[in-house]
């Protein structure tokens, strides 16, 4: 096992950065709910940040992400601008969808962002098949799926195992296990619920990693990502983590008590970056208090885009239901 | 300049011929699904390319429907040209979440950012007494669905040329191959190539009535049409070809023509193909109906296994026969 880097300055900047502006950009968008700028479903993925932060750390500009319905965090990290996805909130034209996806449904081909899938497993057939190609083209890419606990009593989740194991495809398999799938706990719907064990039962490495912890994801993230690329093998990681929210912005979230919120709230992602980066002296108060003001700015500076966005003109309703053009 | 002789071929050859050439032409191209690589495909149509085009491109699969239907739509957004064989139509339902949660829904959910260049080759239809679970014909459910296309081969040409224009359009195309229709044989030119796959065709020419089929039961509106030749009434008999986008114009045209029109599908009745077909003509032909549309479907049961209740089930040259009678006003004695 390797050793975990030591832990510098700039770095640790870096990730305090990306999971500040998924936070930041989160308890907005919550405000922008409340006065009905965004409609629909909407998921948030306050106190999971770590999970993305971290994760993305081991991936390349080419690798391919396939997300869930969860997946602000994930588009911010990975690149996908804040602007472009709060146009998207919105239903703008300007949005990294067109707004024609809304939060559920985040694309970019730029940045090789596969969406945003709201059935939940529905993804994972996706990457193998994305990792598939790869393969078959000989390109040592990497496709990181992300899903939730949930997704693991789906029949698609023993599928994309089954095949991906058999068929050596480079597919890094990142569960966010928050313990719930909607209102109901691991525990009352799974038979097995060390998820690890799960996967490593179809022949690939899995384990589990503190997803709390961002520097644990990384350097998980890190290793198994390597084994992916090296070996052209599948691997799992169970990343253990919490939301501090409900399930969406329609869930009164009467399954947990509050003291279990509490208790997950102690272990902030955020605060405890913070506190580990004071403690080395490789971070200020002034430092914290410079990102908070440069993130509020591009939260503003998104708001604002995507308040002077467009709406797509109804004449185009039908565009895009098959693909224009030829095929590429 | 020598023209090369017709070759007499089946249904399945022809399909067979259709997947080595696309093979040979792009090295994008696969094949994947159940039993296509060692056992030769369920129905014999991949035979022999295992052996041709190796395990990396002939790709037997477990049985998890869901996971290489999507695997078929990932590796087609990654840049790749699947065919995906899925056994039989009443298969595809296990992997609906994929052909319609994702492969349907990206085009436009992603505002045009991805395509999906995948063909899926699927059985359909009954007449092999093999029963309720895998004798259904859900063309009509799929064809449901925008951001798909549907093809129903009927003919050795279209078992030959409707794939290489599949494996070319940036769409999921869906390929129906009607069970009863793989030992048919008939003459193929050589270079018997591509052939379009946006319009309807005309198999036989008539001035009395319009009847309009696919797959299967081209074969059952054609025995009607010479069994209606011998009362002295004359069908058109329209082989739709393209179940999604229809062509509305070819149907048009004859009806206009002809002004009575019957359906035939394998499909049950009720929200059925032959019911957008009945709808299509009602509201672009109304006026220049002598009778209202008549619809030749399935019997709304779960197809039963014992031949005499199959072939009650199913729609019959003598059916249509009735119908067509019926509509022009022939006693069943004349």
């Amino acid at each position: 096992m390797s050793a975990r880097a030591p832990l510098d300055r700039d770095h640790g900047l870096e990730l305090l950065r990306q999971m500040l502006l998924v936070r930041r950009f989160e308890e907005k968008c919550v405000e922008l709910y409340s006065a009905t700028k965004i409609r629909g479903f909407m998921h948030l993925y306050i106190g999971e940040e770590a999970v993305a932060a971290g994760a993305m750390q081991a991936l390349e500009s080419d690798d391919a992400i396939v997300a869930t319905y969860r997946e602000h965090g994930h588009a911010l990290v990975r690149g996908v601008s804040a602007a472009s996805i709060m146009a998207e909130m919105y239903g703008k034209l300007e949005g990294c969808s067109r707004g024609r996806g809304g939060s559920m449904h985040l694309f970019d081909a730029a940045t090789r962002f596969y969406g945003g899938n709201a059935i939940v497993g529905g993804g994972l057939p996706l990457a193998v098949g994305l990792a598939l190609a790869d393969k078959l083209r000989g390109r040592r890419q990497v496709t990181a799926c992300f899903f939730g606990d949930g997704a693991v009593a789906e029949g698609e989740f023993h599928e994309c195992m089954n095949l991906s194991a058999l068929w050596d495809l480079p597919v890094l398999f990142l569960c966010e296990n928050n313990l719930y799938a909607m209102g109901t706990r691991i525990d009352r719907y799974e038979s097995q619920t060390d998820l690890a064990l799960k996967a490593a039962s179809y022949e690939m490495t899995a384990w589990s990693v503190d997803g709390m912890d961002v520097l644990a994801v990384e350097e998980a993230t890190r290793r198994a990502a390597a084994e992916v690329r090296a070996g052209s093998r599948p691997c799992f990681l169970e990343l253990r983590t919490y939301r501090f929210r409900a399930h969406s912005m329609y869930d009164p979230d009467i399954y947990r008590s509050k003291d279990e919120i509490e208790a997950w709230k102690q272990h902030d992602p955020i605060t405890d970056l913070i506190e580990r980066l004071r403690a080395g002296e490789l971070i200020a108060d002034s430092d914290v208090e410079e990102l908070e003001r440069s993130i509020a700015e591009e939260i503003d500076a998104a708001i604002a885009f995507a308040e002077a966005g467009t709406l797509e003109p109804v004449a185009e309703l039908e565009r895009f239901v098959y693909a224009e053009g030829a095929s590429a | 300049m020598t023209v090369a002789p017709a070759k007499t071929i089946t249904y399945r050859e022809a399909m067979r011929e259709a997947i080595r050439e696309a093979m040979l032409a792009d090295d994008r191209v696969f094949l994947m699904g159940e039993d296509v690589g060692a056992y030769g495909g369920c129905f014999g149509v991949s035979k022999g390319l295992l052996a041709e085009f190796g395990q990396d491109r002939i790709r037997d699969t477990p049985l998890s429907e869901s996971a290489f239907v999507g695997a078929g739509i990932g590796a087609a957004m990654g840049g790749m040209r699947p065919i995906v064989e899925v056994m039989t139509v009443n298969f595809c339902l296990l992997a609906l979440d994929q052909i319609m949660n994702n492969a349907a829904t990206i085009s436009h959910m992603s505002g045009g950012q991805f395509q999906i260049p995948l063909v899926i080759r699927m059985t359909t239809g009954a007449g092999r007494q093999v029963a309720a679970q895998h004798s259904h014909s859900l063309e009509g459910w799929l064809a449901h669905i925008p951001g798909l296309k549907l093809l129903a081969p009927a003919t050795i040409d279209d078992a030959r040329g409707m794939l290489g224009p599949a494996l070319a359009d940036p769409n999921l195309v869906l390929i129906f191959e009607h069970g009863s229709l793989y030992n048919l044989e008939g003459e193929l030119l050589p270079e018997g190539g591509a052939v379009d796959i946006e319009r309807a065709a005309i198999r036989r020419t008539g001035s009395d009535v319009t009847l309009i089929a696919y797959g299967g039961t081209v074969a059952t509106a054609l025995t009607a049409a010479e069994q209606l030749a011998r009362i002295g009434v004359e069908a058109e008999v329209i082989d739709l070809r393209v179940l999604r986008p229809l062509d509305d114009e070819t149907i048009i045209a004859s009806v206009v023509r002809t002004q009575r029109a019957v359906v035939i599908d394998e499909g049950w009745r009720s929200g059925s193909l032959a019911a957008e077909v009945s709808s299509r003509i009602m509201e672009q032909a109304f006026y220049e109906l002598d009778a209202p549309v008549a619809r030749v479907c399935s019997a709304e049961v779960p197809m039963p296994y014992p031949r005499h209740l199959e072939q009650a089930a199913l729609p019959q040259p003598e059916t249509v026969v009735a119908e067509v009678r019926r509509m022009i006003g022939l006693a069943a004695d004349e």
